[in-house]
């Protein structure tokens, strides 16, 4: 049985209030994150992690309403978390009704969308906040009954009390359960008793999504609003010098057009503050294709910016000074930049026992440099926002994924106290990191203060791509050493990113080799880059994985079996003591996928790769399969296994896994973002090639490692080890490793492997 | 400015606008239909697909006096109640993570089942490819045009 403590610390984070109208509403807070830690930690957490960020509603009428504080982009945790808390409050699914919450209201805060750590950071008082409910509608019951408490019984929204042949619909007694003292105490349910969690729910907007309803940003509307567009620098390293809006203002449509600059230089930023052109050019007017009009004729000045630097303040740290190098920056010189730097010492993370020594025994060195470009997140919805900013208040509404942090910028940059300012959160047309930076919101209120009017600012497809907040550019050197037995005894990794670096110096094969060194270096660089869908693992996951199926293959062990090797030592016998995985649960996901690819019967023709990797609490691996023809790899089928503890919603886990896997394999093949003297090279769908559906996997077939581990996120780590699958079993097809991403341009020079 | 006759979702109506509007803009900025999406602007991701006389067109790139007289059909005309056979379909494998693209996606789905109810893989590719999913839905896409194979679009 497990009993949880309704309150942390000294505080309670649980408020019951009656609702008007009769019935209960309990509020809770769906992303405390420190359960389990001491409670000096806990104490010197900020204040608002325990205002109340989430609420059940309970009608007289028996209807619930479970709110949903994060925003929804995709991942599902709209439909996921309140799944959770209606396992506990014990109602049937069919009866809940789920709301998207807002920001700034006194009920939420905490709200974002990144890591994939929402179910896994909600777990608990989700579960919790349910219970509580239950609980107090039992004790509610028991009063109105004069019965002991412990003789009620729940099922499906419905109190029962066996003795007396007595029952009653919540909604019945939702009011008088507003009169019941929040217990200090509730019982959670045994994950074998669970009738919710663990089935497979559908996407609660699934009707709005395939009927078109406005539920995007983008589709905001209201009375007299207008349309804003930018124009932003043609190159990196460059910033406004003139405006000569003498042949636009006139244009049909057209009401204006002036600067704006969302991030004045002085302005000390907040971590999510990226943002790559400060000051940008805005064109305002009645509608889109109007100020779509202006903008191709508007003729601006530009000129080259100086050396200089920005104050930023660091993510829970001490604030960072960003130096910002002038110039106009070319893929080529970064490429150069990178070769240069990867033959020179560099910052160590970690090193264990004395690689150079064993380097210096090994019978066998293998060493390999790879490479992966720039990326653009292209989420299908441009970025946009709406604002309506008048003298005493700012109302936002759009997508995005970072709300809290943002706002504050915005309440500075307007000057405005943060109750002055009500951001409604939109469903997100996809995230994937780029929403976390949100200076379009603050272009758009600007644009809106300046007009004294409402504005839907909307950025172009070129605009988004060629504005920077790329994922990093990064480079990997891998050396592994063999003595006589194959036996690894060596692993040492140099990374580099431009402008920050991948490494993750604690996970595997970090703890499985008695001697390993990991060092990294950044190059500064005035393109600016965000997290973008795993950070780091997205290119730590797929080089790492491509090398040591090269490292097995010399070591002539079957790549599995090499794996599961080391994760034995990690697990017996760990060398040093931060490895930030589980080797168990490494190896549980190897074994589960070795068993459900057949991966001892490859059938005739098809070329298999293997691949897994462990990030944002989660353990995944991946069998890829695939054939050629004409060079062009056909995808046959991935098989995936997932360790994410226990999956809430399956259905919903695979969908995800399914479209991260769709994503990796055309972002490996596919994605690059280059620049030539400052400017990119890809604008828009028909230069920067996206995974279309003939490329897809003919099939994914996705398990799940049975589990009764509280669960962790599914929105990343199955995008991260596909990389590697995939170039795994090129490798087989073509006798060529792939070292550089993207892959594609290199497969039309290859000649098939008879 | 001129004044456009459109038929759009059965409704006729008539609105004052540059001729060289793209009917994306008409419906989303004119008509607040705003279920068809904008997301490249140069036909390059489908997300704007629309019906004109029952074949899938990219309302990015068609001129509104292009539509004049044709029966235009947007993802909110194609059922009363979201039950037409591919919406349902799309329910049924739950299809969308985000959503953006999906309803480019049904309506290229719909003019693929009218002209060819019971289409190959190889035809349904040739038919989506042209649209563009971001979080990777393919697999489901297929499996629900599947589904909504040999029903009356």
């Amino acid at each position: 049985m497990t009993i949880v403590k309704t309150s942390i610390g000294r505080r309670s984070f649980l408020k019951v209030s009656a609702l008007a109208g009769g019935g209960l509403i309990l509020g809770f807070n769906s992303l405390i994150s420190c359960v389990g830690k001491s409670e000096k930690e806990i104490l010197a957490l900020p204040k608002d992690w325990f205002e109340i960020n989430g609420y059940i509603k309970i009608g007289d009428n028996g209807i619930v309403t479970i709110m949903s504080p994060n925003p929804e982009g995709g991942q599902n945790v709209k439909t996921s978390m309140p799944m959770i808390v209606a396992e506990e409050l014990d109602v049937d699914w069919k009866n809940v009704i789920v709301e998207q919450a807002a920001l700034n209201t006194k009920y939420f805060t905490r709200q974002f969308i990144g890591g994939s750590q929402a179910i896994r950071q909600g777990w608990k008082s989700l579960r919790m906040a349910g219970a509580t409910a239950r609980q107090m509608l039992r004790e509610a019951a028991a009063l109105a009954w004069q019965v002991p408490v412990d003789e009620i019984t729940t099922d499906a929204g419905i109190l029962h009390h066996k003795q007396s042949g007595k029952s009653a619909g919540y909604g019945e007694l939702a009011s008088a359960a507003t009169k019941i003292k929040v217990p200090k105490e509730v019982k959670l349910k045994e994950v074998k008793d669970f009738k919710i969690i663990g089935t497979s729910q559908k996407n609660v907007d699934g009707k709005k999504i395939v009927t078109g309803k406005p539920l995007f940003g983008i589709d905001t509307n209201r009375e007299g609003m207008l349309i804003a567009m930018i124009v932003h620098p043609p190159a990196f390293g460059m910033k406004l010098k003139s405006i000569d809006d003498s042949s636009v203002k006139s244009m049909p449509g057209i009401k204006d057009v002036f600067a704006v600059k969302s991030m004045p230089d002085e302005y000390e930023r907040q971590f999510f503050d990226t943002c790559t052109f400060p000051e940008v050019v805005a064109i305002v007017g009645n509608t889109t294709w109007e100020v779509m009009n202006a903008k191709r004729e508007i003729k601006i000045e530009w000129e080259l910016f100086t050396n200089h630097s920005i104050m930023k303040k660091g993510f829970g740290g001490p604030a960072l000074k960003i130096e910002i190098p002038s110039g106009l920056e070319s893929t080529a010189t970064h490429q150069a930049a990178i070769e240069n730097l990867m033959s020179k010492p560099m910052t160590v993370a970690r090193k264990d026992g004395n690689p150079e020594k064993a380097f210096k025994s090994a019978t066998k060195i293998i060493e390999r440099t790879y490479t992966a470009p720039f990326l653009a997140h292209n989420c299908m919805e441009p970025m946009n926002f709406f604002a309506h900013v008048t003298a005493d208040k700012a109302e936002l509404a759009g997508p995005l994924q970072k709300p809290e942090l943002t706002e504050q910028t915005l309440s500075a940059r307007l000057g405005m106290p943060i109750e002055n300012i009500d951001i409604q959160m939109t469903r997100l047309g996809g995230g994937f990191g780029r929403r976390s930076y949100a200076h379009w919101l603050l272009e758009a209120a600007l644009i809106s203060q300046k007009m004294n009017a409402p504005v839907k600012l909307i950025y172009t497809r070129e605009d988004d791509m060629t504005s920077g907040i790329y994922r990093p550019m990064y480079s990997a050197k891998y050396r592994a050493a063999l003595d006589a037995n194959n036996k690894l005894i060596a692993f040492h990794v140099k990374a580099i990113g431009i402008p920050e670096s991948p490494l993750e110096e604690n996970r595997f094969p970090a703890g499985a080799v008695d001697n390993y060194l990991a060092e990294e270096i950044t190059i500064n660089s005035n393109l600016t880059t965000g997290s973008y869908r795993a950070p780091r693992s997205n290119f730590m996951g797929a080089v790492e994985q491509s090398f040591l199926d090269e490292v097995a293959q010399v070591a002539a062990k079957d790549p599995i079996e090499f794996r599961l090797e080391l994760l034995e030592r990690a697990l017996n016998n760990p060398v040093g003591e931060n490895n930030d995985y589980d080797a168990g649960r490494y190896a549980g996901v190897l074994k589960l996928v070795r068993e459900k690819s057949d991966w001892n019967n490859v059938q005739p023709n098809i070329y298999r790769g293997v691949s897994a990797y462990f990030c944002h609490n989660t353990y995944v691996a991946q069998v890829l399969d695939l054939t050629l023809e004409n060079n062009k790899p056909i995808i046959q089928r991935v098989c995936c296994a997932v360790d994410c503890g226990i999956v809430v919603n399956p259905d919903a886990a695979t969908n995800l896994a399914e479209g991260a896997i769709v994503d990796g394999i055309g972002v490996a093949l596919y994605g690059a973002l280059t620049v030539k003297n400052g400017v990119p090279e890809q604008t828009n769908f028909h230069n920067y090639r996206m995974i279309r559906h003939g490329e897809a996997p003919k099939s994914i077939d996705v398990h799940f490692v049975p589990s009764e581990s509280d669960p962790t996120g599914m929105g990343e780590p199955t995008f991260p080890p596909v990389f590697a699958a995939l170039a795994n079993a090129l490798y087989k097809g073509t006798g060529k490793r792939l070292f550089k991403q993207p892959f594609a341009n290199q497969l039309k020079t290859h000649a098939l492997k008879m | 400015m001129a004044a456009i006759n459109l038929n759009v979702n059965g409704k006729k109506q008539t609105i004052d606008v540059d001729p060289k509007t793209p009917m994306l803009w008409v419906l989303r900025d004119h008509l607040n239909l705003v279920g068809t999406k904008f997301g490249c602007g140069i036909a390059q991701c489908g997300a704007c697909t629309i019906l004109v006389d029952g074949s899938s067109t990219r309302a990015c790139q068609l001129p509104v006096s292009a539509a004049e007289g044709k029966a235009i059909t947007t993802i909110e005309g194609l059922s009363e109640n979201g039950d037409h056979p591919v919406q349902k379909a799309w329910l049924e494998h739950d299809v969308p993570q985000c959503g953006y693209c999906q309803a480019g996606q049904i309506m290229s789905a719909v003019s693929l089942l009218k002209s060819n109810p019971n289409p190959s893989d190889a035809d349904i590719d040739n038919a989506m490819n042209g649209n563009i999913c971001r979080c990777g839905t393919y697999l489901r896409i297929k499996a629900a045009i599947k589904t909504a194979a040999g029903s009356n679009v």
